[in-house]
């Protein structure tokens, strides 16, 4: 698994629930080190150690954790940088869905050896948008709801987020959009490079 | 052909930082990004050799000139602050009605969208600027995770070699691992002899044929060293031609003045390096841990040192015992 995944969980869980909390999960998930660094490639098996251990400490399930990891990145300080990124995507939080069939792409021209799975948007109406997110990280979907959720306030646009199950091998986020400018939303600045 | 209204509206939505210029060169309509770059200044109305310097080709000053440049690369500025560098294309109008000039940014978007507050919308769609912008942004925060990682990296690196007990030109250990082995027997009060070496007309081998001559002087000396002592002594180099042996629970002068010999012999044959014969030498000076009522590692480095000046003074290729020094203990 890349170094940044874990990192954002690392950097998750610092933020959220403290240091102590991290060193706790590291310990029972037998990690050997407490500092993952987001430019270099670890085994799969110590993120799924590191989300097992997480979840126990927790007492929360994994899928609802991961969603909060989503929020996190979107909305904490510590990663504007993320949040400006993927506010390159649009000028509206459609135009923003629309973008998402291109962020793997994104993401590999900007991190060559980061390969996140594929997401297609279908359209069923000019409110009604499904995304599905293809296999290949498992959790994706869940991060991509708390994604999806915070990037709406960040548009702000009141929007309604559902898990739909399976379809074929992805799985489905619904998306409803009850009102595309119902609030001022967070101000994009294009020439302000964040830190 | 269509009126220059319709122009100027189908201008506006390819290209929204078009000029439209008379036969004149005196500006008719401008696209309304460029506008956007001098809120307080109508272009329309001034000539554009007015508003903007060329840089690229420097010789087109006026208009009939700017007219011929027809599909070739302008580069330019404003005559005014701020002083945007802007790219440029003239496209002529037939029969003499003036010309199109279409204007980007070129490399110096990153500071216009700053200074000009540009948003999305400024661009047109088809426009790589905003996919420009994410990349610069991107490729940055990608830079500086590895930049920061380099430099952990690099204090690791540091701390591994500063950690580190081999020399890493000969093989043998280092000073600090002659250090380490000295205070170790000295704490644990055993019985051991050291011996200081140094290598005799070593700098003339580096002077007369080089340094790689040399390294091969220092290997050839150490594997020398290695081979006439047991695999539990310690042979370090702790200088640039100077040598530490220490041989753990030996108290015989003999023994040692039989090893010094032998290295010393051995060393005054003659080294074959590119066909180019190297000599050099050695002087040895050796002191025992049981000749000090209470021996500690400065002592008998000093000890040693003293003998192998004294092994010097006899003239190169000499051993000497530090207890038959007129300055040892008793």
């Amino acid at each position: 698994m890349h170094g940044l995944i874990n990192r954002a969980i690392q950097s998750f869980v610092c933020a959220t629930y403290g240091q102590s909390c991290w060193l706790r999960v590291t310990e029972a998930a037998g990690l050997g080190f407490v500092e993952f660094e987001a430019m270099l490639v670890y085994d799969n098996d110590m993120s799924t150690r590191i989300l097992h251990a997480l979840s126990a400490d927790l007492n929360r399930p994994q899928a609802e954790i991961l969603e909060d990891v989503g929020t996190y990145l979107v909305s904490h300080p510590n990663t504007e940088g993320l949040r400006r990124l993927l506010r390159f995507g649009g000028v509206t939080y459609v135009e923003f869905l629309h973008s998402l069939d291109d962020l793997a792409d994104r993401v590999r021209l900007a991190v060559s050896d980061l390969t996140l799975p594929t997401l297609e948007l279908r359209e069923l109406s000019s409110t009604e948008y499904q995304l599905c997110c293809f296999p290949g990280l498992p959790g994706y979907s869940s991060v991509m709801v708390g994604v999806l959720r915070a990037m709406a306030d960040d548009y702000g646009a009141l929007v309604m987020l559902s898990h739909d199950g399976q379809q074929g091998n992805a799985e489905v986020i619904s998306v409803t959009l009850v009102e595309s400018a119902f609030a001022a939303g967070r101000h994009f600045d294009l020439g302000a490079r964040s830190g | 052909m269509m009126n220059t209204e319709d122009l100027a509206g189908l201008l506006e939505t390819l290209c929204p930082m078009f000029l439209l210029v008379d036969d004149t060169g005196h500006i008719k309509q401008a696209g309304p990004t460029l506008q956007k770059l001098r809120p307080n200044a109508p272009l329309v109305g001034q000539s554009f050799l007015d508003v903007f310097e060329l840089i690229r080709p420097r010789t087109v000053t006026t208009v009939p000139a700017l007219m011929s440049m027809a599909g070739a690369k302008l580069n330019l500025k404003f005559h005014d602050e701020p002083r945007t560098a802007l790219k440029g294309l003239v496209a002529p109008l037939p029969n003499g009605g003036g010309a199109v000039i279409n204007l980007s940014f070129g490399i110096s978007i990153l500071d216009a969208v700053r200074d000009y507050a540009l948003t999305s919308a400024d661009f047109s769609g088809t426009d790589l600027a905003i996919e420009l912008l994410y990349l610069v942004e991107a490729k940055s925060a990608a830079m500086e995770a590895s930049r920061s990682l380099n430099l952990r990296l690099q204090g690791a690196m540091l701390a591994a070699e500063e950690q580190a007990y081999t020399d890493t030109l000969t093989g043998l250990k280092n000073r600090r691992a002659m250090d380490y082995m000295l205070a170790h027997l000295v704490s644990t009060n055993s019985a051991f002899a050291l011996m200081h070496l140094d290598l005799d007309f070593f700098k003339s081998v580096n002077d007369r044929l080089g340094h790689a001559a040399g390294d091969y002087v220092l290997q050839q000396a150490a594997h020398i060293m290695v081979e006439e002592t047991r695999s539990d002594d310690t042979v370090a180099r702790v200088g640039g031609d100077e040598f530490v042996i220490i041989f753990k629970g030996m108290t015989r002068e003999e023994t040692l003045t039989a090893i010094a010999d032998r290295l010393i012999a051995r060393l005054n044959e003659p080294m074959t390096f590119q066909r180019q014969s190297c000599r050099i030498s050695a002087s040895i000076g050796t002191a025992l841990s049981i000749h000090f009522d209470v021996p500690n590692a400065a002592g008998i480095l000093h000890a040693a040192d003293l003998a192998l000046y004294q092994a010097k003074r006899d003239g190169r290729s000499c051993h000497c015992l530090y207890s038959t020094l007129s300055s040892a203990q008793p």
